[in-house]
């Protein structure tokens, strides 16, 4: 297989499962064109480590192309690599240089623990969605959706907050391991939306109690985690949401 | 923190304590400001220390004071439970961390700099507070108002003691720079017309205070003021 | 024709307009008490899964929902870019349920049920409503009302959308109501865990057998139905704009268990992908179709030309779309759009590295918007560069984040040179044979999405899949699954220590352990590319009977090769990503011998097959109504064995019409 001119060393984290201790381990990426992604890079190299008998590296991934949030790989120091505004599957190796030494450790959160590799469980995230990131309305119960009239700053406002693919980078990012980005765009949503007034109090207080149970630490308002959100979800949803936790604790 | 029992136990509310008293103490820090800047008058400590003997004095001042320390000493243990809390929430930390590209330094350092600020705050305070309210003053100056004038004068006196406090308002200035700001989006005062004026706000107080406390021991010591 | 008597598609008498409303009031119930001690098994959590299990959770049944990936959220239904289709007529253009009806079996080539797709037609606006309601953020206007904007093969403006990430917003309200339910405890979540077989008990469907993904353990479950929302099986291609997952062995080990599978040939290829830049290449990447509105489809007239796009004058661009279908021009449907785009590189007009590539250029677009901007803003006599900067903010605002995508993939701006684009698989309008309930041919076996063959027939419209995924979720199983478990009351639930269970779950094992038992020399990714390749080449965008005889015997060889010589590392009691490869790729091959039979037995083309025999004076598909009016439904008879089952297709209401887009 011929692929490209760029040579890299990779210090990649392996860790067998979740109770084994982990350890870095150096691989050598030969041949690694600029036109392939970071993703594609890492194909290449657990081919070679399959041809030569060794176990490739366990990673997540799904959609490849920055959708399903699937992929989280923390890349020289910083979730989803160098760039902003994309996730690791949309990092192409042309934003290296060739020679470069690449670090790439699994999100680090006590909340998200590493399953294999470079491979963690956000189930987390799940069980917060779970506890109150939803409108309860059962199916056949709606009315016709143009009764609903919403000004279009907040329908855009909520289609913002939205745009989350509760990949994790902003945990990952985060100095604290704190999930208040994510858990504030799903309360902002549905806070801004008619929809959600009704079970506004009881939302912001359930996940974020089921959000301290999970481990997760707190924001203290660096701002990692807007500059490295892949979808660019904006620090202004982690105000609304402690404004709706103050309102709804004290009224 | 696996715990979250009710406003005070849970994350938010932690922070939000945080947020509040971190805003009463920047209140705080205008008042000892502009009493402080009195000394400017250059008047030979006159005016300040009419304000200060005000301060020493009023009961309700006093009453306050303890206030203040119940603030400053919840703003401390507040700081440190988070802390603790966010050890935790990182068991294994990361090899390599590229902070730089997606935050600013001081933000990661509150508790670096918060800790600096509290060993300042302890000199701080042995070597005019306890004096003025306890040990006692030597002796009061020309309008018969107790001298805390002349303590300064004193203290200032020693380079090392200026160079500590110009120290100390480095990092009162990047603590408050972070925590101007972040305190009103903990407290969710948040908008798309103020924020940005907060944050310019915040960004002047966190150079102008700061400078002006510096300002005293500087000029004492090179004998501007007298 | 008649209809095989293995095949009975349960389609209600009445007219059309009456049946599914006489059904829905007329099937059976099952009351409150006695729906919490059925048990339902949902495998797949996209919109169909996500949304059948939360409606069916809220209903009062027992509800287990497995998904391979780490969250429901994660279903590729998410990657849906444009929009979802509904007969509203919020845009007072005319558009009515028949119309979105008549459209879809048109758009499908004459190859759907006309039932199933009305029905569809009838419930798509109670999606939206239900959408809505859940607080999905669909765009608005300025009034506050829905927006809606055009797509492919219709002359309304019906699709909903919320910018480019329609399928996202959509999944993650049907994701919020799973979760929902979830934390009600009314559904039990397995996340990271695969379906390995179904389990039949006297005929009838009663359960699976799954792999823990993390633990690798095997795992018994009992339902009293199982609801395969699996999506398609694109990813038979190998290089598809499916995700990585993407798997069709859930529907396959059904079928080996009896569920018949329709239509396997009929298979999607999008016009609009980034092509593929090496062999290194993992998945291609669609640029939505809206972006047809705008761009403007283009080859040299030289072939050869390795010539600056820009450098070409515009006497020398062959805008072959607009030159075979003026009336359409570059907004023909998917099918014809695709082939030819295939037919001028094939004749070596193609361009970029590859020259498996075509124009697709914004720049007359940029340079209309920018005059019209000019004139809004009141500049006379603006320059060239002024209106082409103008024109370029529109088309930023317009499609943005697509240009964005496309750039970091390419590296290249399409703001300045105009995009490369390519057909690539994207969708597959065949899978499991259902009835009108959704029924497989296995009792308590159901099939919802795109993992049925139901309402695309052999062409899928824009925007029509997320409409079907949610319909089948939220308004049609709810109520068809109660024709069954009404009469299923007195069923307990099977201890899973049953030996059926326990014969099936053997079955996985061995297989298991042959596939890692075998330690050949090549991985699975090198088989899965072989397969692909074949597939693309021999059953792609066009087939022919020599191809097709000649890759089923290279996809049986390659099956051979694959149990004598795949390397599956690691082991199988943990984490094993090489392990869930290798199952799938078994599946896949296997499918992929079915798909060119099918295709092979297809004397005819339509829609996304085109078989290069059957083809009009003008290079058109050429149905064959008299004789291939009908659902394909493949029965499994043993290794490489399949026994084709034809259930015909009568068109009451719609006459059947060659389609015309010149």
């Amino acid at each position: 297989m011929s692929h490209g001119n760029m040579n890299l060393t990779l210090k990649v984290w392996k860790q067998k499962n979740k109770n084994e201790k982990g350890r870095f381990e150096t691989y050598d990426a030969k041949g690694i064109s600029p036109d392939m992604s970071f993703l594609e890079m890492f194909d290449v190299i657990n081919e070679q480590l399959i041809s030569s008998g060794k176990e490739p590296i366990a990673f997540d991934h799904d959609c490849r192309e920055g959708i399903c949030g699937m992929c989280s790989m923390y890349i020289n120091g910083r979730p989803h690599g160098p760039k902003q505004g994309i996730t690791t599957c949309q990092l192409h190796m042309r934003s290296f240089k060739d020679g470069d030494t690449i670090v790439v450790e699994p999100w680090r959160s006590a909340a998200f623990p590493v399953i294999k590799d470079l491979a963690v469980d956000r189930s987390s995230f799940d069980r917060i969605m779970a506890a109150g990131g939803f409108v309860s309305v059962n199916t056949g119960n709606a009315k016709d959706a143009n009764n609903i009239l919403i000004n279009k700053d907040d329908a855009d406002g909520a289609f913002n907050a939205a745009a989350c693919i509760g990949c994790g980078a902003c945990v990952a990012a985060c100095k604290n391991a704190s999930a208040m980005l994510f858990v504030s765009a799903k309360v902002s949503q549905l806070a801004l939306l008619p929809q959600g007034q009704v079970e506004r109090k009881s939302r912001v207080l359930n996940m974020v109690k089921q959000m301290d149970e999970e481990g997760f630490g707190n924001c203290t308002n660096t701002g990692a985690c807007e500059a490295e959100c892949p979808k660019g979800i904006s620090l202004e949803n982690i105000a609304r949401m402690n404004r709706e936790y103050l309102g709804a604790s004290f009224t | 923190m696996s715990q979250n029992s009710g406003f005070l136990g849970s994350s938010i509310g932690k922070k939000i304590i945080m947020g509040a008293t971190g805003l009463f103490l920047i209140a705080f820090l205008v008042v000892h400001c502009f009493i402080n800047a009195l000394i400017f008058f250059n008047d030979g400590g006159l005016t300040f220390n009419v304000g200060a003997d005000f301060m020493a004095h009023n009961w309700l001042i006093r009453a306050g004071e303890l206030v203040l320390f119940a603030g400053l000493i919840l703003h401390i243990v507040q700081a440190f439970v988070l802390t603790m809390a966010n050890k935790k929430a990182r068991p294994i930390g990361y090899d390599k961390i590229d902070g730089t590209a997606n935050s600013k330094w001081y933000s990661r350092s509150m508790g670096l700099l918060g800790t600096l600020l509290l060993i300042f705050l302890i000199i701080h305070l042995a070597h005019f507070w306890v004096k003025s309210r306890f040990t006692g003053l030597p002796g009061e100056d020309a309008n018969g108002h107790e001298n805390l004038y002349a303590v300064m004068q004193e203290t200032f006196k020693m380079f090392w003691v200026v160079a500590l406090y110009v120290l100390a308002m480095v990092s009162l200035s990047y603590h408050l720079m972070h925590g101007f700001q972040s305190a009103f989006q903990t407290l969710g005062l948040n908008h798309k017309k103020y924020t940005p004026l907060i944050k310019k706000a915040g960004m002047w107080f966190s150079i102008l205070i700061p400078v002006i406390f510096s300002a005293m021991p500087i000029a004492m010591n090179m004998g501007w003021i007298k | 024709m008649a209809s095989s008597p293995k095949l009975n598609s349960k389609i209600p008498e009445g007219t059309l307009e009456n049946k599914w409303t006489k059904y829905r009031s007329t099937v059976h119930l099952v009351n409150p008490a006695n729906k919490r001690s059925l048990e339902v098994i949902v495998v797949g959590s996209g919109l169909a899964g996500a949304s059948a299990a939360a409606t069916l959770a809220e209903m009062g049944y027992k509800v287990k929902v497995l998904c391979f990936q780490d969250s429901p959220r994660r279903a590729h239904s998410i990657a849906a870019q444009g929009g979802v289709n509904a007969a509203k007529n919020y845009q007072n253009d005319g558009d009515s349920i028949y119309r979105l009806f008549y459209d879809t079996i048109k758009g499908g080539d004459y190859r759907a049920r006309e039932a199933n797709v009305h029905r569809l037609a009838e419930v798509s606006g109670n999606i939206i409503d239900q959408c809505v309601a859940q607080g999905v953020p669909f765009a608005r206007e300025y009034g506050g009302t829905l927006s809606n904007r055009s797509f492919g093969g219709t002359q309304v403006q019906r699709t909903f959308y919320a910018a480019g990430q329609t399928g996202q917003q959509l999944l993650l309200g049907a994701y919020s109501a799973l979760q929902r339910q979830v934390g009600m405890g009314a559904v039990t979540l397995l996340a990271r865990h695969e379906m390995m077989d179904v389990v039949n008990i006297d005929g009838k469907c009663r359960g699976i057998i799954a792999r823990d993904l993390i633990s690798g353990k095997l795992e018994r479950h009992f339902g009293h139905a199982v609801l395969l929302c699996t999506g398609g099986y694109g990813n038979v291609f190998y290089l598809s704009t499916n995700a990585m997952g993407s798997n069709a062995t859930a529907v396959w080990k059904a079928h080996k268990k009896g569920a018949f599978f329709g239509n396997p040939c009929y298979t999607q290829i999008h016009p609009t992908c980034i092509p593929v830049s090496g062999d290194h290449q993992s998945k291609l990447t669609l640029m939505s179709e809206s972006l047809r509105n705008d761009g403007r489809i283009w080859v040299p007239k030289k072939a050869g030309d390795t010539r600056n796009p820009n450098a070409i004058p515009e006497e020398e661009r062959d805008y072959y779309l607009e030159r075979r279908y003026p009336a359409f021009g570059n907004l023909v449907p998917r099918d014809v759009a695709s082939r030819a785009a295939k037919e001028r590189c094939d004749a070596g007009f193609g361009v970029g590295s590859s020259k498996m590539a075509v124009y697709l250029d914004f720049a007359a677009n940029t340079e209309r918007y920018g005059k019209i901007q000019a004139n809004k803003l009141g500049l006379h006599n603006p320059s060239k560069d002024e209106i082409i900067r103008l024109g370029k903010e529109v088309i930023k605002e317009k499609y943005g984040n697509l240009f964005d995508m496309y750039k970091q993939i390419t590296g290249e701006d399409p703001y300045e040179l105009p995009m490369r684009i390519y057909p690539a698989v994207h969708y597959t309008m065949g899978g499991l044979w259902v009835d009108y309930n959704l029924m497989t041919t296995v009792p308590g076996l159901y099939a919802l999405g795109e993992a049925n063959f139901s309402d695309h027939g052999a062409n899928r419209l824009g925007a029509s899949a997320l409409m079907q995924g949610l319909a089948d979720g939220y308004f049609v199983i709810p109520y068809t699954i109660g024709d069954y478990l009404s009469e299923e009351i007195r069923t307990k639930s099977i201890p899973t220590d049953n030996e059926a269970f326990a014969k099936a779950e053997a079955e996985v094992q061995e297989r298991i352990n042959k596939l890692m038992s075998i330690k050949g020399t090549k991985s699975v990714d090198h088989f899965h590319k072989r397969l692909g390749k074949i597939m693309w080449d021999k059953c792609g965008m066009a087939r022919n009977k020599e191809g097709l005889t000649l890759a089923i015997t290279e996809i049986q060889k390659l099956k051979e090769e694959f149990w004598k010589d795949v390397r599956v590392t690691g082991e199988a009691n943990e984490f094993n990503p090489e392990l869930e490869k290798a199952h799938r790729v078994a599946d896949f091959i296997e499918l992929g011998e079915l798909m060119c039979k099918d295709a092979l037995d297809r004397n005819e083309s339509c829609g996304g097959h085109f078989r290069e025999e059957y083809q009009t004076a003008e290079g058109e598909a050429l149905r064959d109504d008299d004789n291939f009016a009908y659902v394909a439904a493949w029965e499994y008879k043993g290794e490489g064995n399949f026994e084709l089952h034809k259930e015909e297709l009568k068109f009451e209401n719609i006459k059947l019409a060659q389609r015309n887009y010149a």
